[in-house]
């Protein structure tokens, strides 16, 4: 048995199709992955990603800290509670320990990463926490809930109520506002509007039956990775890792650059590979036949011996045809090729993004 | 749990078989199988006139999870297949034992359908 949610039981007994995901008892869907992919593009939909790992740094030496160990620079939050920012958190060699979300609380800030690699990512935090005045503080009883698609917010102000319903819209996208336990962020992952809800575990299942009765679908972990990868966004162990640099992985935009005085990890390695020149790049591919990219096929392209891989492939529910990300030769054009079951198979290259706000927009 | 049909045939592999009245095999792949495949997006069935021998490989389904090869259970000649599926993929999922079937086949030699798994033993490896 995996480590389960607060929500685990609701799950079940809604019909979800339960999965081993990182150790976790997950819902890979309750029935269709493609129905409540649909869903999320054109209403909206729930997942229950409490299984990422959540940590309050605090302490007079948490902005520095911060500073030193992430590669985006915590100084643009400054003056702006609640804003979030997304942003790599590298080792030594540039290399990608995982990339995460942290936000200005009032005081201190919170940081929620991947729960793959939760045992390294806390283990690295604390490591480098020892030269600064900082605590790090686990909030595992914290259950979290992203609810995505155009009707997202407004399915929320419904159950929340008059209480909540000018803080919410007051948000901007990438800010969040906090009430005690309850921290409520306009953040996803899907490519939609949406809130991700972080609340005391022992509230999750009330508040999650009545986002249900609302008319939220429940979604499950196979959505969540079709509208990620529509979307064009990253998943951490595919698109990057502790060997890949975030300048192949398109996170170029996350490393801030300025004050050149600022000591980041990995600011060596990176500003030496940028100087010599980046090889590779992430990529968008686009197959309009039949046939279904997938994760670790190799990509042929005009320019280079070197050939690219595929890091996430699947079928996209929206463009009804099959999308992928590929790191690939700088050197690669407007078309390139796939090896697939033996045979080469052309396919377009676009840029690293398919569907926004429920349209292609490749 | 998953629907096995008593008076069916299967392979391991997840593929099933029935004799029809006039001697042809319809074959497609299990309740179980499109379960654990998830929303099927593509299907690729053989070419009527191909020749097919048993556990040769004889199509592809696709789903948004993953690809899996199709073989043929029986030897023989691929005498009808289901054009419904390019348009309705997802039948595969909603009917794999009635419309959800891939392919049809003369067989050459019946009795390979002996060889296959019957419910029971089909029923104890699919739980596994």
């Amino acid at each position: 048995m995996g480590n389960r949610t607060p929500l685990y039981d609701t799950h079940v007994a809604m019909g979800g199709k339960m999965v081993d995901f990182g150790g976790w008892d997950m819902p890979l869907h309750y029935g269709s992955q493609m129905d409540e992919h649909n869903k999320v593009r054109t209403a909206a939909g729930m997942f229950d990603v409490s299984h990422m790992t959540v940590v309050d740094v605090d302490g007079d030496g948490a902005r520095d800290y911060l500073r030193h160990l992430l590669a985006n620079d915590v100084a643009k939050l400054d003056g702006k509670p609640g804003k979030a920012l997304y942003t790599g958190m590298l080792n030594e060699k540039g290399g990608v320990i995982d990339d995460l979300i942290v936000y200005l609380r009032e005081p201190g800030y919170r940081v929620v990463v991947n729960c793959a690699t939760r045992e390294k990512d806390l283990a690295w935090m604390n490591q480098q926490a020892a030269a600064f005045d900082v605590t790090l503080t686990e909030r595992p009883n914290l259950a979290m809930v992203a609810i995505q698609g155009p009707e997202a917010l407004d399915k929320v102000k419904e159950v929340l109520g008059l209480h909540w319903i000018p803080a919410i819209d007051g948000l901007k996208v990438f800010e969040s506002v906090a009430r005690g336990d309850w921290f409520v962020a306009r953040t996803g992952y899907t490519g939609e509007d949406g809130l991700e809800i972080m609340l005391a575990g022992d509230d999750a299942p009330g508040f999650w039956r009545a986002l249900a009765d609302a008319g939220v679908a429940p979604c499950g972990l196979g959505a969540r990775d079709t509208l990620r990868l529509e979307a064009g966004m990253n998943l951490y162990g595919h698109e990057m890792d502790d060997e890949t640099s975030p300048l192949v992985a398109n996170m170029g935009w996350t490393i801030a650059w300025q004050p050149e005085d600022r000591d980041f990890i990995g600011r060596g390695p990176l500003t030496e590979e940028k100087a010599a020149g980046v090889k590779q790049k992430l990529v968008g591919l686009v197959l309009e036949e039949r046939g279904v990219l997938r994760a670790d096929q190799s990509v042929v392209v005009d320019g280079s011996d070197d050939r690219g891989i595929i890091t996430s492939g699947t079928f996209s529910p929206t463009l009804g045809h099959s999308i992928a990300l590929a790191r690939v030769p700088v050197t690669v054009g407007e078309t390139a090729q796939v090896e697939m079951r033996n045979k080469l198979v052309p396919v377009k290259v676009v840029k690293p993004c398919f569907v926004r706000n429920g349209k292609s927009v490749i | 749990m998953s629907e096995i049909r008593n008076e069916l045939k299967y392979l391991s592999s997840h593929e099933w078989a029935r004799l029809e009245e006039d001697g042809t095999v319809t074959i497609g792949i299990s309740d179980h199988a499109q379960d654990a495949l998830g929303d099927v997006v593509f299907v690729e069935t053989p070419e009527v006139g191909t020749t097919l021998a048993a556990g040769d490989e004889a199509g592809v389904v696709e789903s948004v999870k993953a690809a899996s090869d199709i073989y043929s259970p029986v030897s023989g000649e691929v005498v009808a297949v289901n054009e419904a599926l390019e348009d309705a993929p997802e039948t595969v999922n909603s009917s794999p034992y009635d419309d959800g079937w891939f392919f049809r086949v003369k067989p050459s030699d019946a009795s390979e359908l002996d060889n296959m798994l019957d419910a029971d033993a089909y029923r104890a490896e699919a739980e596994d």
